[in-house]
């Protein structure tokens, strides 16, 4: 099954690659896995004082589509506040990527990973 | 023969997750030899298409039994609990972590040193974790727990692929 250009470029540059401190109260992690693939994936926030999401780091162990995916999804939560980014659906970073039907859930674990982050997040500030 | 009846049955074994795999290989060499295609040359069309089924099915039967993991999924599947296609379930993040740790250590041995040194007790301590998820398995199907056996299988995914990753650096680093 070929690639698309979307997937190969995010799969060859991946943007936000990285780790923040998950136990800075600002940082919010979210880890997702699919044991059908053997899939994991981190992705961490930063939230301003504001609910802005300043920064976003992902790693994720996986196929080409996850690993784009999760980069993907890095680049689009910057600058939104929590409640944008909790309302980003798969369908939409599918379509980008251009993903195939048989890799759609890669881009559901992207979105399961951002909810998972923002969960982390809120669950810190009380 | 009967194909309509589980594996365990049709290989004559108690359905269990413990097996006797010497008794697995005499069962699969018996049932090989009742549908060994010279035998059936005299057969009907017919009849030799359903030999070609028998044996589709017990060599599928074979892989499914042989395997801990597959053998595990199919005892779930008889209760009716499929965990093969799963993408999307709810995984124990400290778990989730593990595997995150175990990951970035078989990233680092490429690196290493002496790399076959580090993959090779990197991969004594993933066949270890996978014995204690095998045991867990055993006592919550016995159990009855099957969600909770259900959890263990999922964990039993990611450690297999896992060994599979760490076969196939190995495999690089020997060219």
């Amino acid at each position: 099954m070929a690639y698309s250009d979307q997937v190969i470029d995010h799969y060859e540059n991946p943007r936000n690659v990285g780790r923040m401190d998950d136990k800075d109260g600002n940082v919010g992690t979210g880890m997702v896995g699919a044991p059908a693939c053997g899939d994991v994936m981190r992705l961490q926030i930063k939230v301003s004082d504001e609910g802005i999401i300043e920064d976003a780091k992902f790693k994720t162990y996986g196929c080409g589509s996850a690993i784009a995916s999760s980069s993907l999804i890095t680049e689009w939560v910057k600058g939104m506040s929590l409640d944008e980014a909790a309302e980003l659906k798969n369908t939409a970073i599918a379509e980008e990527l251009a993903l195939p039907p048989v890799k759609i859930h890669c881009s559901v674990l992207a979105e399961d990973a951002i909810k998972a982050a923002i969960d982390d997040y809120k669950s810190k500030q009380d | 023969m009967d194909i309509s009846k589980n594996f365990f049955e049709f290989f004559g074994l108690p359905v269990s997750f413990q097996i006797d795999q010497t008794l697995l290989s005499e069962r699969y060499r018996e049932l090989q030899k009742q549908l060994h295609p010279d035998r059936h040359a005299h057969l009907s069309d017919r009849e030799q298409r359903l030999s070609v089924q028998y044996t589709a099915h017990l060599n599928e039967g074979m892989a499914t039994l042989k395997s801990p993991l597959r053998r595990a999924q199919y005892l779930l599947l008889i209760e009716g609990i499929d965990t093969t296609g799963e993408s999307s379930v709810k995984i124990d993040p400290m778990f989730l972590m593990q595997q995150m740790e175990l990951r970035e250590r078989l990233e680092d041995a490429r690196d290493a040193a002496d790399p076959f040194a580090e993959l090779e007790s990197l991969g004594e301590e993933v066949q270890s974790e996978l014995a204690g998820l095998r045991r867990q398995f055993d006592q919550c199907y016995l159990s009855k727990a099957l969600e909770e056996a259900a959890a263990v299988v999922r964990k039993m995914q990611f450690l297999e692929k896992l060994l599979l990753e760490i076969e196939n650096l190995e495999d690089q680093l020997e060219d």
